[in-house]
């Protein structure tokens, strides 16, 4: 699955969609796929607030269990709680019924230090 | 065969190389007032046939429970334990058996331990139970802390009529700094008996402005208390709940054979000593720990979850689930530092909840309470003792004595009987400030289904002759 140019990324494998001053977040295709087939999905609470680089939960596969860091800061304004009882989704939607937590952006230009979908696939690939 | 950790010439050899000319310059630093000057003073060597009868004789100043009539409790109970528990628990399968990892070569351990939850599942009314802790204690701590994790706060209320030692173990993490343990709700030292038989208004109005902070994690409550007493869970788990805490009970498992569990109150998590189960009282230990929750929380349990699969071949088997919460997986963000159970204690609860079958079970617990009723009364009827309440009580309960209660003990002694535990003994190791109130000659009797009427009777005769 190749990763859309709609969106960016984070060196810790996360996708961020901007669609207002909502970010929708999310995990690579490369990082499920990385991770094998997802068992639980740990998530915050609609309210908390993400600063980034903040370990704002964690996901674990039949694997291993890795934290999720916040690629940015703001307030959390919705999680994807259907999650709870499919965490596979993530594996067969990641980059769009997969999404994990939207977030109220408190500044935008702080997406500029995140990576394009090419730049994305060129680090991974230089892993 | 002899183990031998050092030789002498390696002794030398380890000598010199740190430039040292003797052992003891090695203890130089300890301060000479501390050191021992000369020998330990102890007495000569014993052959094995002396050690052993010097060691029977120390044993027999003990007096077993089984050669008097016992009516002592407090947290360690006297039952009946069916020899098929001793036979189970001595299989060299079980009894040499260390911890379960690899189902591979551990299927009868496990299923074992599957077994047990599923029983404390079925007697408490709650969805999970993990494999067991140490004792009743620990979990009630345990308790606590899975409490702050799952609402995220850091303060629990403990109320003042849970058994002591508990509330003395709970202190001693909350020093560590793991949590905090708010006041507990007022008592008011006039009606601390109707506080303790059972909690009386105002107290619950205490408990209603601590809970008004909106801070607090979790309400402990143990039913019956210490004193034997029921508490009202409906109210209190009312209470937790419009204040987002969650409601811990701690509770007799054995009384679950005809109460109706604290699950049916809106308990979020139910813990207990699960000693009253096929467990010794030896000396007040081991214990057993048991401890449960609603599915909804499993992710923040404590201990090891033993769960049900199938195997390659599509037949059952039974493996550790959920170790992602375990330190032996991560240790950093585990959700206990007890990794271990007590898995020979939890396989004789097991045995004997499948020996005495649910009938069994309903059977035992109905007698228990009647002969603590009848007793109750007979000792109220000799005027030796005075009723500091009226609670609803299970098969515990406690009574003022009307004079001297250690030289009354030591009287009834003489006689053959363990005449109850003194509750001011319990105050002084373990001080909450709470018994005082209660009245200085607080007795507690604890009447099992091993007791007769025939010992009641008599028991009571030699009260009422003192």
């Amino acid at each position: 699955m190749a990763h859309p140019s709609d969106r960016k990324y984070s060196n810790e494998h996360e996708w961020v969609l901007v669609q207002g001053d909502v970010a929708t977040v999310g995990i690579s295709d490369f990082a499920q796929d990385q991770l094998g087939e997802v068992v639980y999905v740990d998530l915050p609470s609609a309210g908390d607030v993400l600063a980034t680089g903040d370990s704002f939960g964690e996901i674990e596969s039949v694997k291993s269990v890795s934290e999720l860091f916040a690629p940015l800061s703001g307030e959390i304004v919705e999680v994807n709680s259907a999650l709870g009882d499919t965490p596979e989704t993530v594996n067969s939607d990641p980059h769009g019924a997969g999404w994990m937590v939207k977030v109220r952006l408190d500044d935008a230009a702080q997406l500029d230090a995140l990576m394009s979908a090419e730049e994305y696939d060129a680090f991974i690939v230089e892993g | 065969m002899r183990y031998i950790p050092v030789t002498c010439e390696q002794r030398e050899a380890m000598l010199r190389a740190v430039g040292v000319a003797d052992v003891d310059v090695l203890f130089d630093v300890i301060p000479e007032a501390v050191r021992v000057v000369g020998g330990l003073d102890l007495p000569e060597g014993l052959s094995e046939i002396e050690l052993s009868s010097h060691l029977s004789a120390l044993a027999d100043q003990n007096i077993s429970a089984s050669e008097l009539v016992s009516f002592m409790g407090a947290g360690c109970y006297d039952h009946y334990v069916p020899s098929l528990v001793d036979h189970v628990l001595s299989k060299p399968e079980f009894f040499t058996a260390y911890t379960p990892y690899q189902p591979e070569v551990s299927q009868g351990t496990l299923q074992a331990i599957y077994e047990y939850q599923s029983m404390i599942c079925a007697l408490t009314g709650m969805d999970v139970s993990n494999a067991s802790m140490y004792d009743g204690a620990t979990a009630l701590v345990e308790a606590a802390l899975m409490a702050c994790r799952v609402t995220r706060r850091s303060t629990v209320v403990c109320l003042p009529t849970v058994h002591p030692e508990w509330q003395n173990t709970l202190a001693t993490y909350a020093d560590a700094g793991q949590f905090s343990v708010a006041e507990p709700p007022s008592v008011d030292v006039a009606s601390g008996a109707t506080l303790l038989a059972g909690l009386a208004d105002e107290a619950l109005l205490g408990l209603a402005e601590v809970l008004g902070r909106g801070d607090v994690a979790a309400v402990l409550v143990q039913s019956p208390n210490f004193f034997g007493s029921f508490e009202d869970l409906e109210r209190i788990a009312r209470m937790a709940h419009e204040s987002g805490a969650l409601l811990v009970v701690a509770t007799n498992p054995i009384l679950l054979g005809i109460m109706e569990p604290p699950s049916a109150y809106g308990a979020d998590i139910v813990v207990g000593e699960g000693q009253p189960l096929g467990g010794a009282t030896s000396f007040g230990g081991p214990g057993l720990g048991f401890f449960t929750c609603r599915q909804e929380h499993v992710r923040q349990m404590p201990g090891r979850i033993v769960g049900r699969t199938v195997d390659v071949d599509g037949a059952m088997a039974f493996v550790l689930t959920l170790s992602t919460r375990e330190q032996h997986i991560r240790r950093e963000k585990a959700t206990s530092n007890i990794c271990s159970n007590h898995a020979l204690n939890a396989l004789a609860a097991g045995t004997y909840l499948s020996a005495v079958g649910e009938h069994g079970l309903a059977g035992i617990v109905r007698s228990c309470v009647a002969k603590a009723h009848y007793l109750r009364q007979q000792l109220l009827a000799t005027g030796r003792f005075r009723a500091p309440w009226e609670a609803d009580f299970g098969y515990e309960f406690a009574l003022e004595f009307l004079g001297d209660v250690r030289s009354m003990q030591d009287a009834l002694l003489t006689k053959g009987f363990f005449a109850g535990v003194d509750v001011s003994d319990v105050e002084a190791e373990h001080a909450t400030g709470m018994l005082p109130a209660a009245g200085a000659n607080l007795v507690l009797f604890a009447v099992t289904e091993k007791n007769t009427r025939a010992e009641m009777d008599a028991f009571a005769l030699e009260v009422a002759s003192l």
